[in-house]
């Protein structure tokens, strides 16, 4: 299967299989105005099989939802077909706006003008905390 | 921004020592603090109906020798018009020198403390957290028994919602030589998170059980617990669960002498009346600890040295 380099943008890549719909989802990349490629399934050497997203333009992007879905993902910036940056992600210590506490008690669940921050709380387990009520993120 | 208590592990052993130690002497000499609050104000922001906690604040500040303004209810608040748990803290932080916030929903007193420019107590948060419910139980076992270690603490009643239990296990999992015993029906288990995050993270010995009477001889705490009709969303569940324990004398037959029963009020029927003459009742102590353990968290935070 062949998908066209680009030109100016973004390539989310090393996603584990399976994982680009939740990038895509969180990022709201449905929402852009540009075109976005998901390339599913695809052979690794390294990770045998892997996911790629690719933006068709150098929009901001949430670096921190990337890192909370998939911490082993890089990001390549695309100018000029050139690739002039790459970046590793990390799992991001607090996540804000990224996610939405599900918990009725928590005090988001009525103040929805408050940011929905999330902490992690446990890096091994992959678990964040709503800061507010400490509801797991599910 | 001001220093806040939001939950009972945003203070050290070391705090919590120093705490006990200040309200065990503001026990043996009232008269020494009786004006030390003076030309202080406390706001209580109660969103919610509360006897104890709402008096204990407040007589502690007068204890101080300081004024007390506040609510009892959201109703009788800004909060009726819509206003933001942020603008109420925000405005109320121009009026007093500390706030004491209840509120049904989690994490609001963290919101109060974000935006209020003066200490702000979280006087318990729906089913999240309560402070100073805990840090009444620990100047309790502390006055009763002489030391946190090597005792035998049993939690009995609802353990899936009471955040009086999962507070004070997580408090005194940082002694040594604790073991913890869980007395629920199947339904109110504690939670495994705080099996795992905290009485496994911590190597705490535990049991758990249905059975009050089998594990009584072991016992030196019997916390009771309340089922809190509020934390549930479905009334069958309640009426099914509330009565699943009764402390009556015939089940301390077996009890040690030196047993301390305790319960963080209101009761409704799980201690029967028959138990408030025994000595081993300490659940009226408790109120009472819980006004002096205030005054000496209120006196940390005011960075009041007597």
């Amino acid at each position: 299967m062949k998908i066209d380099s680009i030109q100016n943008g973004i390539v989310i890549d090393h996603i584990q299989a399976g994982r680009a719909m939740e990038i895509y989802e969180l990022l709201g990349l449905k929402d852009v105005e540009c075109s976005v490629a998901m390339i599913m399934n695809v052979t690794s050497g390294k990770m045998g099989k892997k996911d790629i997203i690719k933006l068709d333009a150098d929009i901001p992007v949430n670096l921190d939802a990337i890192g909370y879905v998939d911490p082993g993902a890089t990001i390549n910036y695309i100018k000029d077909e050139q690739l002039v940056k790459k970046q590793r992600i990390e799992m991001p210590k607090m996540l804000t706006n990224v996610l939405r506490c599900k918990n009725p008690r928590c005090i988001t669940s009525i103040e929805q003008e408050l940011d929905q921050v999330f902490k992690l709380t446990d890096a091994e387990r992959h678990i964040y905390r709503c800061l507010y009520c400490e509801t797991a993120a599910k | 921004m001001a220093r806040s208590i939001l939950d009972v592990l945003d203070l050290s052993v070391e705090e919590i020592d120093d705490l006990i130690k200040l309200a065990c002497d503001i026990i043996e000499n009232p008269a020494k603090y009786a004006e030390v609050c003076h030309g202080k104000t406390l706001a209580t922001l109660f969103y919610e109906p509360s006897t104890r906690t709402r008096l204990s604040f407040e007589s502690a500040m007068y204890g101080l020798g300081g004024n007390v303004l506040g609510f009892s209810e959201a109703n009788s608040s800004s909060a009726a018009k819509g206003e933001s748990v942020a603008d109420t803290a925000r405005t109320v932080s121009c009026y007093a020198d500390i706030i004491a916030m209840r509120h049904p929903k989690e994490g609001a007193p963290r919101v109060a403390a974000a935006h209020a420019s003066v200490p702000v107590i979280n006087a318990g948060d729906g089913g999240h957290n309560h402070p100073t419910q805990t840090l009444t139980d620990l100047l309790t076992i502390y006055r009763e028994k002489g030391s946190f270690d090597n005792l035998t603490v049993g939690f009995c009643g609802d353990l899936k919602f009471g955040r009086t239990v999962h507070s004070l296990i997580n408090a005194l999992s940082r002694y040594t030589g604790i073991k913890i015993v869980l007395i629920s029906p199947v339904e109110l288990k504690l939670p495994s998170y705080v099996k795992k995050d905290v009485l496994k993270a911590n190597n705490i010995e535990y049991v758990q059980t249905t059975d009050l009477e089998a594990v009584m001889p072991e016992l030196d705490i019997l916390y009771m617990t309340r089922v809190q009709r509020e934390r549930f969303f479905n009334e069958e569940d309640y009426l099914r669960l509330k009565d699943s324990y009764i402390l009556d004398p015939k089940k301390l037959v077996n009890a040690k002498q030196d047993l301390c029963i305790m319960h963080p009020l209101p009761r409704v029927n799980e201690i029967s009346t028959a138990i408030d003459q025994d000595p081993r009742a300490c659940y009226f102590k408790q109120v009472l600890n819980g006004k002096f353990i205030r005054m000496a968290l209120m006196l940390r935070l005011l960075g009041i040295e007597v």
